[in-house]
C-alpha cells in the first residue's frame, strides 16, 4: 500500500515496471527484481550522499531513508524516494542544481 | 487492454468536428467515447451522431482538475457494463474541453490501482486550428501544452487559412513538439490515425530533423533545440554515444521530473541500455512516464540513444551537463 496516499498496489513505476509483453523490465522474478533494487539503491546513494543521508533495503521489502543525527522515514516505494529524502534533509534534492553538479563533477575527477 | 485515445485541443480547434468523421470509420466501431465540457449545460454530445450507451457526457467541468475522478468513475463503469455482458467496446476516445490539460487524465490512466490493469494509453490527438493557432500559442499555455502532449497533430480549418498561415503553423509545430507527425484533418480517416500511437515514435525520432533558416534554433548551441518566445517553450535533443546505464538513467530521470516535471511538458527517446541489443523506448507527459517499451528493432540509422525533451524555462544546456553528470556519459551531443 501506498505510504502517503493509502492506494493499494501503486508499485508500479516505470523504472521497476510490471512484468509484461512489450514492456522493458528488470522486474521478472525475486532474483532479477533484488538484484535491481540493490543497484538502485546503490545508485540513489550516490545522490543522497551529497546531503549525508543515506537509502537502505528495509526487511527485503520496503526502504528506509536515513540523516546522519538518527532520524529515518520507511516507505514501500522508490517512487517515494526523493518526497521523503527531501522531507528528511530539510532541502530539496535538485539534478539541475549548480551546487550538486559541481559535487558530481568533482567526485567523478576524483 | 483497452486502449484510450485522449482527443485535446483548443476552444473551437475542431475537436468534435474531428470526432464525428472518426466515428464514421469501420475502425472506430467498437469505440466508447466520453465528452467533457467546462460549464453547467453540455453541448458538444448533440453535435454528435452517434448518440448510444457508448457515449457518456462528463458534466462537472473541466476535465483538468476537478473530474479526474469522473473521468476514473466513467470509464469503471464502462468497464464494469462491459463485464456484465450490457455494452462492447474495443477502445475508448476521450474529448477534453479546449482548456484541458492532457497530462492528470494520463495520470488517471497509469496510476489508477484498477484502471491500469483495464486501460492503457492509446495515444494523444491534438486538433491545432491553423487560422487561430499562432495567437492561441503565443499567449495560451494550454495550447502549448496540448499541443507538445501529441502523438499525432490534426491541422484543423486548412481550408479557411492561407498557405503562409499553414506554413507559419506547421513550422511552430515542428518547433514544439518536432517528435509528433502533424496531418490535416481533410485526409482520410485511415491516414489521420495511421500508426498513431505512443510506442510508434520511433521514426519520428530516428531522422534527424533538417534544419532551414527559418527553423529558428540557435545554431551555436552545442544541443539541438527549438525556442517558443512567447511563452519560452523548447524543444531539444541529446544524441548520446554509448551505452546507457538503465538503473542511474532512471535516477537521474525520476529526479528530473519529481522537481521539474511541471515545466517538461514532454520527454521521448530510444535508448540504447549497456547489456542490450534492442533499443527502449521511454515515454513521458510532465511527472509521467508510461512503461518503457522494448522495441524489436533498431530504426534506420546509427544505434545512438535519443531524448526529446519539450520544456518551458528551462535551459538545456542544464539538462545536458546534469545528464551527463548523473550517467558519466560525456559524448552528448546534437542531433543536426
Amino acid at each position: 500500500m501506498c505510504s502517503l496516499c493509502g492506494i493499494l498496489g501503486c508499485d508500479d513505476h516505470w523504472t521497476n515496471a510490471v512484468a509484461r509483453p512489450g514492456v522493458y523490465t528488470r522486474n521478472h522474478d525475486s532474483q532479477s527484481r533484488r538484484a535491481e533494487s540493490a543497484r538502485r539503491v546503490k545508485a540513489a546513494n550516490e545522490i543522497l550522499s551529497y546531503r549525508r543521508l543515506k537509502l537502505d533495503i528495509w526487511q527485503s521489502r520496503s526502504y528506509i531513508v536515513s540523516s546522519p543525527t538518527g532520524a529515518s522515514s520507511v516507505f514501500e516505494a522508490l517512487s517515494h524516494l526523493w518526497p521523503e529524502a527531501e522531507t528528511l534533509a530539510g532541502r530539496e534534492f535538485d539534478p539541475l542544481d549548480e551546487g550538486l553538479l559541481s559535487w558530481m563533477e568533482e567526485r567523478a575527477r576524483s | 487492454m483497452t486502449p484510450v485515445v485522449l482527443l485535446t485541443g483548443f476552444l473551437g480547434s475542431g475537436k468534435t468536428t474531428l470526432l464525428q468523421r472518426l466515428l464514421t470509420d469501420a475502425s472506430m466501431a467498437g469505440a466508447a467515447v466520453l465528452i467533457n465540457e467546462f460549464g453547467e449545460v453540455g453541448l458538444d454530445h448533440h453535435l454528435l451522431d452517434r448518440i448510444d450507451d457508448n457515449v457518456v457526457l462528463l458534466k462537472s467541468g473541466c476535465i483538468c482538475c476537478t473530474v479526474r475522478g469522473e473521468v476514473a468513475d466513467a470509464l469503471s463503469n464502462l468497464n464494469t457494463m462491459r463485464a456484465s455482458g450490457d455494452i462492447a467496446f474495443d477502445r475508448v476516445v476521450i474529448e477534453t474541453t479546449g482548456l484541458a490539460d492532457p497530462y492528470p487524465v494520463l495520470q488517471t490512466l497509469t496510476a489508477h490501482p484498477v484502471l491500469r490493469s483495464h486501460f492503457v494509453n492509446g495515444g494523444v490527438l491534438t486538433t491545432v486550428d491553423a487560422v487561430n493557432a499562432n495567437l492561441q500559442v503565443e499567449h495560451r499555455a494550454e495550447a502549448v501544452r496540448q499541443i507538445a502532449a501529441a502523438d499525432r497533430i490534426v491541422l484543423t480549418k486548412t481550408d479557411l487559412a492561407t498557405p503562409e498561415q499553414i506554413s507559419d503553423i506547421r513550422a511552430r509545430l515542428l518547433r514544439i513538439n518536432p517528435a509528433a507527425r502533424s496531418v490535416t484533418s481533410d485526409l482520410d480517416v485511415p491516414t489521420i490515425l495511421g500508426g498513431f500511437g505512443p510506442a510508434t515514435f520511433a521514426d519520428t525520432l530516428s531522422s534527424d530533423h533538417v534544419c532551414t533558416p527559418t527553423c529558428g534554433h540557435d545554431h551555436h548551441h552545442h544541443g539541438h533545440h527549438h525556442h517558443d518566445a512567447d511563452l519560452d517553450v523548447t524543444s531539444f535533443s541529446l544524441v548520446i554515444d554509448g551505452a546507457i546505464d538503465w538503473t542511474m538513467f532512471g535516477t537521474w530521470l525520476t529526479l528530473l521530473l519529481h522537481k521539474h516535471g511541471d515545466r517538461i511538458f514532454r520527454v521521448k527517446g530510444i535508448l540504447a541500455l549497456e547489456g542490450e541489443d534492442r533499443p527502449i523506448a521511454i515515454h513521458g507527459v510532465q511527472h509521467l512516464v508510461h512503461a518503457p517499451t522494448h522495441m524489436d528493432h533498431w530504426p534506420a540509422g546509427p544505434r545512438q540513444s535519443r531524448l526529446v525533451f519539450i520544456m518551458e524555462g528551462i535551459s538545456p544546456d542544464a539538462i545536458r551537463r546534469s545528464f551527463t553528470a548523473f550517467t558519466g556519459l560525456a559524448d552528448v551531443r546534437a542531433a543536426a
